[in-house]
């Protein structure tokens, strides 16, 4: 967002009232006048007849027209001038009687929540667009930014469809004897605050790439637990390493200390070695590990007391589920 | 039933945003303060009742697909947790009513 947008101007907006803001809202802000107005409109002269005016809006079917003299603005005629003009049967009176001089203007590059501000306090349904230098440049209507902020937001939704397409058909242009992708993670010891944060990262990328809920789901469990374990357990945090080929998923999450005193033990479901202050927060259950065997097809849990621990686990993916070979996932 | 008929029923407070909670429909449900349990035992779409209100459970509840996350016994959760729950979507909820009572009047609502 550019520097001098009003929204940050103002002090008066509070933190959980910028959390309220909508897309639209943001939209208002970040799209100029410029962008949504209709360019070159039809405009008229002083010294043109009622009459022309009435053909004008007729043919065109428009209900207003900025009225120009020497590529000046000087002001507006709409409908409404013409209603007035009809009902006194004064058609061959000139514009000049009938329009409106020194019209409210917006500029090109202003955002379109200035012009919103405009439609809002005033009763115009039309706001001329000028440029820098006071020319004209346009005609804006509340109907041009209602549609320019729909066509915005359709292109955000085309957007993640696009991004999605693409991580989807990832792997199908790539030729390779073995195509993987690599996702790493660095996960800091005892940091309870983004707990989650790097499972979540995976199954979206996943879910991205075109793998299955249940896929995804099963890879974001097994992802968590090993997190958790990195943040609760170990002495300086660890790394999430996961390998994405079109038929499996290979994860690998390492630690260098303290290490598992007893594998077999660790893997009883049950059993745990998490302190009191952990148990209170809900982990320490003792089914990490559990969790984890139940949700992937291989695991492989080394560990050498005072040198750290070493899981790998497998994923393997049917022929009709791979990733980033274009099969779309279906939620 | 939806989600804005048992917010109703229940008396719940909705600490995250609002959400057309009419088009929500919990499937079932699971309660436990375990995170590990809840990683075992919740269904995708299903409400967890627990007395945790810390921040790791919108992890968990987001990781599952939940559809909400009702906080019992008025467990208040701090303003980081509710601002990372309405960045995930997740919704949370809040009774001053015990698990267990909440739990029966789910299951009273037809929610099993």
């Amino acid at each position: 967002m550019p520097e001098q947008t009003p929204l940050q101007k103002s002090s008066l907006i509070s933190d959980q009232e910028a959390e309220n803001i909508t897309r639209v809202e943001e939209l208002a802000y970040e799209i100029k006048v410029q962008e949504v107005m209709t360019p070159n409109p039809i405009t008229m002269t002083t010294s043109m007849k009622m009459q022309e005016v009435l053909e004008q809006f007729r043919v065109a079917r428009i209900s207003g027209a900025p009225i120009v003299e020497e590529g000046k603005l000087i002001g507006i005629i709409s409908i409404e001038d013409l209603i007035r003009c009809l009902i006194k049967s004064d058609l061959e009176s000139e514009i000049q009687n009938y329009m409106t001089r020194n019209p409210f203007t917006v500029k090109g590059d202003d955002p379109v929540v200035e012009a919103l501000k405009v439609f809002v306090s005033t009763k115009v349904g039309r706001l001329p667009v000028v440029n820098k230098e006071g020319q004209l440049i346009g005609i804006l209507t509340k109907g041009d930014i209602t549609r320019g902020l729909l066509k915005a937001l359709q292109q955000d939704y085309q957007t993640e469809e696009v991004r999605r397409y693409r991580a989807s058909h990832l792997f199908e242009d790539i030729e390779s004897e073995r195509t993987s992708l690599i996702l790493r993670y660095n996960i800091k010891a005892g940091d309870f605050t983004h707990g989650g944060e790097a499972s979540s990262k995976i199954k979206r990328a996943l879910s991205r790439m075109g793998a299955s809920p249940q896929i995804a789901r099963r890879c974001g469990i097994a992802t968590y637990e090993a997190e958790m374990n990195l943040i609760i357990h170990t002495t300086e945090g660890g790394v999430i390493r996961v390998e994405i080929e079109p038929h499996q998923i290979s994860i690998d999450v390492y630690d260098s200390g303290p290490g598992i005193q007893d594998v077999e033990l660790a893997m009883k479901p049950g059993y745990s070695t998490a302190s009191e202050k952990v148990r209170e927060l809900g982990f320490g259950a003792g089914m990490g590990l559990v969790n984890i065997s139940r949700c992937v097809d291989i695991m492989k849990l080394e560990s050498v007391w005072g040198k750290g621990t070493r899981l790998r686990m497998k994923i393997f993916l049917k022929k009709e589920d791979t990733v980033g070979e274009g099969h779309a996932a279906k939620s | 039933m939806n989600l804005e008929q048992i917010i109703q029923s229940l008396d719940l407070r909705v600490l995250t945003e609002q959400k057309p909670f009419h088009e929500i429909h919990p499937t079932t449900g699971y309660a436990a303060d375990l995170l590990s349990c809840v990683m075992t035992g919740a269904s995708r779409g299903g409400l967890w009742v627990t007395l945790q209100a810390h921040s790791n459970i919108v992890a968990v509840a987001a990781l599952l697909e939940l559809s909400a996350i009702i906080i019992t016994e008025g467990a208040q959760p701090d303003e980081a947790t509710i601002q990372k729950a309405n960045e995930e979507g997740v919704t949370l909820l809040s009774s001053q009513q015990d698990t267990y009572r909440v739990v029966g009047r789910l299951w009273e609502l037809g929610i099993r």
